[in-house]
């Protein structure tokens, strides 16, 4: 197992200046193996997003040391990190985040084209894939604003499948949906895991969607306590 | 970096917001349209007035100035070295205003390859005799052929033909003369020299140049009638006027000739210092105006990225999250700033073009003038591509700052505010 870390946090702190100096994150240590599909749950205010958002590598203020896939990522440039988010890491926000210009299917193979590893016609073809596993390929051609919100979020889903990234990062990805609309989620996560071994870390303070996944990470006031 | 897909990007963002767009590339349009016209014209209008002093001026004029002796003989004494000298006893020496072995120097000028063509000419006050009274002016004794392709003289015959005067005992007077002693071609008009010696000369042909003081002194005869009415021999030329394929190389080559044919020069851009400094000034009206007009339009383009840019927060954030690099969003703002210049610069040529030759057919006649029917414009390429240039410069300028902003929008604020 120890060689199978895809995330791992080392002595990770965080603070926040404002109003005043506030240590949000305090040494966390927390490492994610592939495969496994964690959920990172804890009170309003404990630190989880911003947790997430340092994992992410969209925040790069902070201490201690992230690696992805064993590679260190602290220190490095706008532009390096912007490729390892295209490359390795998908993510679903409680938001969809669709582009309104784009129909539902460039909205899916925009970061492929960014990462240009593939032609735009098996980048086509690929979203296309993913979108008849989520059940929405004969949407493919519609505008976000045509959608409902449960489809948005599946297109958003779609969309951070389609590089074949390392880790899929959801921050409170069922947060606006319903409880049918919330468990069509969690069942597609589910399906991704189990069959395509595909490692997941989800923020959420939904406690049914957090028990039924195979790892929970509990934090309170700026610590795993779990 | 994908300019491709960054491109696409930055269109999607246009068309979404047609509207908004349209109207910053119409004042990039404007802008462009009005610097255009307003050059043209003004270039237009510089090249008329300097071409009416230009085209009668030669490049190099080579003459023989009546002047002081250099050397007085008291500085030639030793005892007066140190001495300042205020007694002139040497009046200036009467070379007479003949240029010595002129016909030599003609031969070899126009062996030189720098040189369009030369042309001799004789110029001396006379009288015009009406009636009882004397009108003065100036008889110019030209050689024909040379001069009419030198100066294009037939553009201001208003009657008659140039190639009259090479008839013996022709001439051309301006038509201010003509006017004020009620004469007219075909007649024959009395003119007296200032030795005293009397001639008559048949009119052929009335010249206007448009320069009242010109018209009212100024008349054109022939080399040999001229020299026949001053009693002189063949070789006697006062003027060598020459004219140079390269006008820039003027000053020296006068001076060259100074040096080479010991006469005066005097070259066209001293002659005319003044009509270069308006022509200057004009010229920097029209381009003052015309970065104005741009500068305005780049406001505009930045007023409404920027809009854009608050209005598209969320997609700049999930581009940056997607992995899309500061420097690509900042690329794909830039882009649509270039896009919005390119595409309203580019009609603003167009459009200037149009205004421009609206301008050039619009009747512009002066009893002064003519030769000019219309308002003149000129059609430099060159005005085009500065044009197109100010416009893409400006609005580059004028994205760049909400597209540096635009980069550095961060992704974490704008989702976890969600």
């Amino acid at each position: 197992m120890e060689n199978n870390k895809v995330l791992e946090a080392v002595g990770l702190s965080k603070y926040f200046y404002d109003p005043v100096k506030f240590k949000v994150l305090k040494e966390i240590n927390v490492s994610i193996n592939h495969g496994d599909f964690v959920s990172i749950v804890g009170k309003s205010g404990c630190g989880k997003s911003t947790l997430l958002y340092l994992l992410s590598t969209m925040d790069t203020d902070y201490d201690g040391q992230i690696f992805i896939h064993k590679e260190l990522v602290t220190g490095k440039t706008d532009k390096e990190l912007a490729l390892i988010r295209n490359e390795k890491i998908g993510f679903v926000f409680q938001f969809h985040y669709l582009l309104a210009e784009y129909n539902v299917l460039k909205n899916v193979m925009l970061p492929g084209m960014k990462l240009g590893k593939y032609s735009n016609q098996e980048i086509e073809h690929r979203a296309m894939k993913h979108l008849k596993t989520l059940d929405m390929e004969d949407q493919a051609l519609k505008m976000p604003n045509q959608l409902s919100g449960g489809q948005k979020q599946r297109v958003a889903i779609a969309r951070a499948l389609i590089n074949d990234p390392q880790i899929i990062m959801g921050d409170e990805p069922t947060g606006n949906l319903d409880k049918k609309n919330s468990d069509l989620v969690f069942d597609i996560f589910n399906k991704l895991t189990q069959e395509q071994n595909q490692t997941l870390l989800v923020v959420t303070h939904d406690t049914d969607f957090a028990e039924r996944t195979n790892r929970i990470i509990t934090m309170e006031d700026g610590k795993v306590i779990l | 970096m994908n300019f491709k897909l960054i491109l696409n990007i930055a269109l999607h963002l246009l068309r979404a917001r047609l509207k908004q767009t349209i109207v910053a590339a119409v004042g990039v349009t404007f802008g462009i349209a009005m610097f255009i016209s307003l050059v043209s014209f003004m270039h237009g209008l510089n090249d008329l007035l300097d071409g009416l002093m230009l085209n009668r001026t030669p490049h190099v004029l080579l003459y023989n100035e009546i002047k002081p002796s250099e050397k007085q003989p008291v500085s030639l004494a030793d005892d007066y070295k140190n001495n300042v000298n205020f007694i002139h006893s040497i009046k200036p020496k009467d070379r007479g205003k003949s240029i010595y072995n002129g016909k030599t120097i003609i031969k070899v000028l126009k062996e030189d390859a720098r040189i369009i063509d030369v042309a001799p000419k004789v110029t001396t006050p006379v009288f015009f005799n009406s009636g009882t009274i004397e009108i003065s002016g100036i008889v110019n004794g030209i050689d024909v052929l040379p001069e009419e392709k030198l100066f294009k003289i037939s553009d201001y015959i208003i009657e008659g033909k140039v190639a009259d005067l090479l008839q013996n005992n022709s001439i051309i007077i301006g038509k201010g003369l003509a006017d004020k002693m009620l004469l007219s071609k075909g007649d024959i008009i009395k003119i007296t020299t200032s030795k005293g010696n009397l001639a008559s000369l048949k009119i052929v042909g009335i010249s206007e140049i448009g320069i009242a003081e010109i018209d009212n002194t100024m008349s054109y005869t022939s080399l040999a009638t001229v020299q026949k009415i001053l009693g002189e021999p063949t070789n006697y030329i006062t003027d060598i006027q020459i004219k140079l394929f390269d006008m820039a190389s003027t000053p020296a080559v006068a001076k060259e000739f100074r040096d080479k044919f010991n006469l005066d020069t005097i070259d066209y851009q001293t002659a005319n210092s003044q009509f270069e400094t308006g022509s200057t000034v004009r010229s920097i009206i029209s381009y003052a105006v015309g970065v104005v007009l741009l500068i305005v339009a780049g406001f505009g383009i930045y007023n409404i990225l920027n809009m854009m840019i608050y209005e598209k927060m969320d997609s700049i954030a999930i581009l940056k999250a997607t992995g899309f690099s500061g420097n690509d969003v900042k690329w794909i703002f830039v882009s649509l700033s270039i896009i919005i210049g390119l595409a309203g610069g580019l009609f603003g040529l167009l459009f200037g073009y149009i205004f421009s030759s609206i301008i050039d057919v619009i009747p512009f006649e002066t009893a002064s003038l003519p030769t000019i029917k219309t308002y003149p414009i000129n059609y430099n390429p060159l005005f085009y591509v500065i044009g197109i240039t100010f416009a893409l410069f400006t609005t580059t300028i004028a994205g760049l700052f909400p597209a540096l902003k635009a980069s550095k929008v961060d992704p974490v604020e704008i989702i976890r505010g969600k």
